[in-house]
């Protein structure tokens, strides 16, 4: 056990650190998330600058055009990203998601079409799971894709996508046996080009008021058989395998994220309230949970790096993470007492805008509910309750 | 960056498991609890022979030359097997407190150590000598009812005979001891609910499918593995003297102790009348975890100290990141 960096690592953090500080153009520091992080040039420019740099695919193996860095790097990364308030990169879906699903079903083919443009931020990528009777309840998914030639004709509805309005391809899930002999069979797993006849994207405004996912419909959409990922009728374990790595890699960012809550936090308590115990005591206890959830993540950190398989602690962190960050932009509100309703306040409605966000953390990338299921079933092996 | 146990450590954590659970067992718990002594010291002599009371003493002076994290290991595990026996008071509280050859003696299992907290003493009955005001205060005094009853409290006699002076405790390794043996009772509890949720017939099901009772479950999973995670970090300090030690301390011992109750109030509603009763060992665990709780500080008390430390302290400034410089430098 040793939970400083390696002299190695420490080398990376000074010089991720620098190529920050150097790198980060002024207007993107202190970023807000939300749906500002798809717009504009200098998103697309920041992105690009990572990889250029080589960050944006620190984990994937050479031969793909990735480092074949160790996850720590990966870890490091983040947490200099937090400190710098820098927004992601624009193509998480693509780094995080459709890509190691390539690498771990796709053909040399859909290989050496992706996986370069993934890490150039050429390709944006967005994620066609859920849908509006479909939710926790994936397989019960409706999206059809019959085959009829060299090609699946798609017809249906997708929900809760962002970025999919700026997305050149999406990673589809569809029933392409109206009748399985179990709902988990007969799906099969697409790479849809967004710009096909038959895409249309709406924005879904939001709770905030913004618009940071969207709804896709298809209509009639051509699809080749050359776009399946994997076999056709085993889109589901393709589509665990997203999920997977939605999860394993899921719990770094959420610790930035909730990091750089945890700092705005204590600023704006040390501003206004830093002397009401009360007060004092609830933001010790953010702290704490921030330190409870990082080193959590970096157990499950050292755990991956042995043993290659995420840990339980994904779910773990997950929810941590969600529950946490709505108590803290709730207690954040409070110390604005009267302004917690001025939406352009002396901190231009950051808190408010955060804490009207938060309540999708619970139900987004997995609900509470169905990770608690995850919890009982899978780790405390406890009697299925469905 | 590595948070791992070694190999070492691990097979320790084993052996220590097997040990306890055969020597242990929550009848045999029972019974010590609800003896007169409260204890058996004639299990004091096996601790020395496994070496657990000289872990972290200099081998020149008849310890193992390990350290903090290797007696977190066992302090998680005793807990866990809920020990009767002044383990925690002798290693955890006193230890740093004593002369090389007072800690020789310990290691060798010929003298048993307590310290005064608050007023209070931890196994004063089961201990020979007591750290009270920088001197080494014989064991005489009054033993107090203590709702835990494997770790009671007493008050030391104003005329209890004083002799050398020794050191101070080391409150940042107190605190990380309370956290480990915390996250073992949390363990514990977690795996009494689960294993009668699994078992236990109602309307024809198990109960543990009832979303009701698992999601109850899930959240002591949770908070005993985050719980978990602030105490290693706060063992690793410890046995590193981290600048961190202190702040770490305070931060895992509020957050396991509220854990640990939490985890034991779930069970005991899990189990329904059967964790309300005096036979099942379970309310041993609850009183237990209470006495973590209240010992050295109430949660509330540690996060004033931790709001100190991040508000204003030199934490502040480290914890934005000055630390973390010095550490890349």
């Amino acid at each position: 056990m040793d939970l400083r960096d390696t002299p190695e690592e420490a080398a990376f953090r000074a010089e991720v650190r620098a190529w920050i500080a150097a790198n980060l153009p002024d207007e993107l520091r202190g970023h807000r998330g939300g749906a500002a992080r798809f717009e504009g040039r200098a998103m697309r420019e920041w992105s690009r600058r990572l990889s250029d740099a080589g960050y944006s695919g620190l984990t994937w193996p050479r031969e793909y055009g990735g480092a074949g860095a160790p996850y720590s790097h990966q870890a490091i990364l983040f947490e200099e990203i937090a400190r710098a308030e820098a927004p992601p990169h624009i193509g998480v879906i693509g780094l995080g998601m459709a890509g190691p699903t390539i690498m771990a079903h796709g053909t040399e083919e859909q290989k050496r079409r992706h996986l370069a443009k993934i890490l150039s931020a050429e390709e944006i990528w967005c994620q066609g799971f859920s849908e509006p009777e479909a939710g926790s309840d994936l397989a019960s998914l409706k999206t059809s894709a019959i085959l009829d030639g060299d090609a699946f004709v798609v017809n249906g509805q997708k929900v809760w996508s962002s970025y999919a309005h700026i997305a050149d391809f999406c990673i589809l899930v569809a029933r392409s046996d109206p009748n399985p002999p179990s709902k988990h069979q007969g799906m099969t797993y697409l790479i849809v080009d967004m710009h096909s006849p038959g895409v249309e994207v709406r924005p879904l405004r939001q709770i905030t008021g913004e618009a940071e996912f969207n709804e896709i419909f298809f209509t009639d959409v051509r699809v080749p058989c050359e776009n399946v990922l994997g076999e056709i009728g085993e889109g589901w374990s393709v589509a665990m395998t997203t999920l997977l790595h939605e999860r394993g890699t899921l719990g770094f960012a959420l610790t930035t994220s909730l990091e750089v809550a945890v700092r705005k936090l204590l600023a704006l308590v040390r501003e206004r309230n830093g002397h009401d115990p009360l007060v004092r005591d609830r933001v010790a206890r953010e702290w704490i949970q921030l330190q409870a959830l990082k080193y959590t993540n970096y157990r499950a950190l050292t755990a991956l790096m042995q043993t290659g398989i995420p840990g339980p602690e994904g779910s773990v962190s997950k929810l941590h993470y969600s529950e946490s960050n709505q108590r803290l932009t709730k207690l954040a509100l409070e110390l604005h007492g009267p302004e917690a309703q001025l939406m352009d306040g002396e901190t231009g409605g950051y808190w408010q805008y955060q804490q009207l966000r938060s309540r999708g953390n619970t139900i987004e990338a997995g609900t509470s509910e169905i990770l608690r299921n995850i919890i009982a079933e899978r780790v405390l092996g406890l009697p299925r309750s469905r | 960056m590595d948070f791992s146990f070694t190999d070492e450590q691990e097979t320790l954590r084993r052996e220590a498991r097997a040990f306890l659970e055969e020597r242990f067992p929550a009848e045999r718990v029972a019974e010590l609890a609800d003896s007169d002594e409260g204890w058996d010291p004639a299990s004091w002599r096996e601790l020395a022979e496994l070496g657990w009371l000289g872990v972290s003493i200099p081998e020149e002076a008849g310890g193992a030359g390990l350290g903090f994290i290797e007696e977190a290991v066992l302090l998680e595990e005793l807990a866990r097997a809920l020990y009767p026996g002044p383990y925690f008071s002798t290693v955890a509280l006193a230890l740093p407190a004593l002369s090389p050859e007072e800690q020789a003696r310990v290691a060798a299992g010929e003298a048993r150590w307590s310290a005064e907290v608050d007023g209070l003493v931890p196994d004063l009955g089961a201990v020979d000598w007591v750290v009270a005001d920088g001197a080494a205060v014989r064991a005489q005094g009054h033993v107090l009812p203590t709702m835990d009853a494997t770790r009671r409290l007493g008050r030391l006699a104003a005329e209890a005979e004083r002799g050398a002076s020794v050191g101070a405790i080391d409150r940042p390794r107190l605190l990380a001891a309370l956290a480990a043996e915390a996250v073992g009772i949390a363990q514990r509890a977690l795996e009494i609910g689960v294993e009668h949720a699994r078992t236990r017939t109602q309307f024809g099901r198990p109960i543990g499918v009832y979303q009701a009772v698992s999601h109850s479950l899930a959240d002591t999973y949770v908070e005993t593995e985050l719980a978990r995670s602030l105490a290693y970090w706060a063992a690793w300090c410890v046995a590193e003297d981290d600048t961190q030690a202190d702040v770490a301390g305070a931060a895992a011992k509020s957050f396991a102790a509220d854990a640990a109750v939490a985890a034991c109030e779930r069970a005991i509603q899990v189990l329904g009348g059967i964790g309300f009763t005096w036979e099942h060992v379970l309310h041993r665990y609850y009183k237990r975890a209470q006495w973590i709780q209240s010992f050295a500080g109430f949660g509330a008390v540690l996060r004033a100290d931790v709001a100190r430390a991040v508000l204003e302290g030199g934490e502040a400034a480290e914890l934005d990141g000055a630390a973390l410089a010095a550490e890349v430098g």
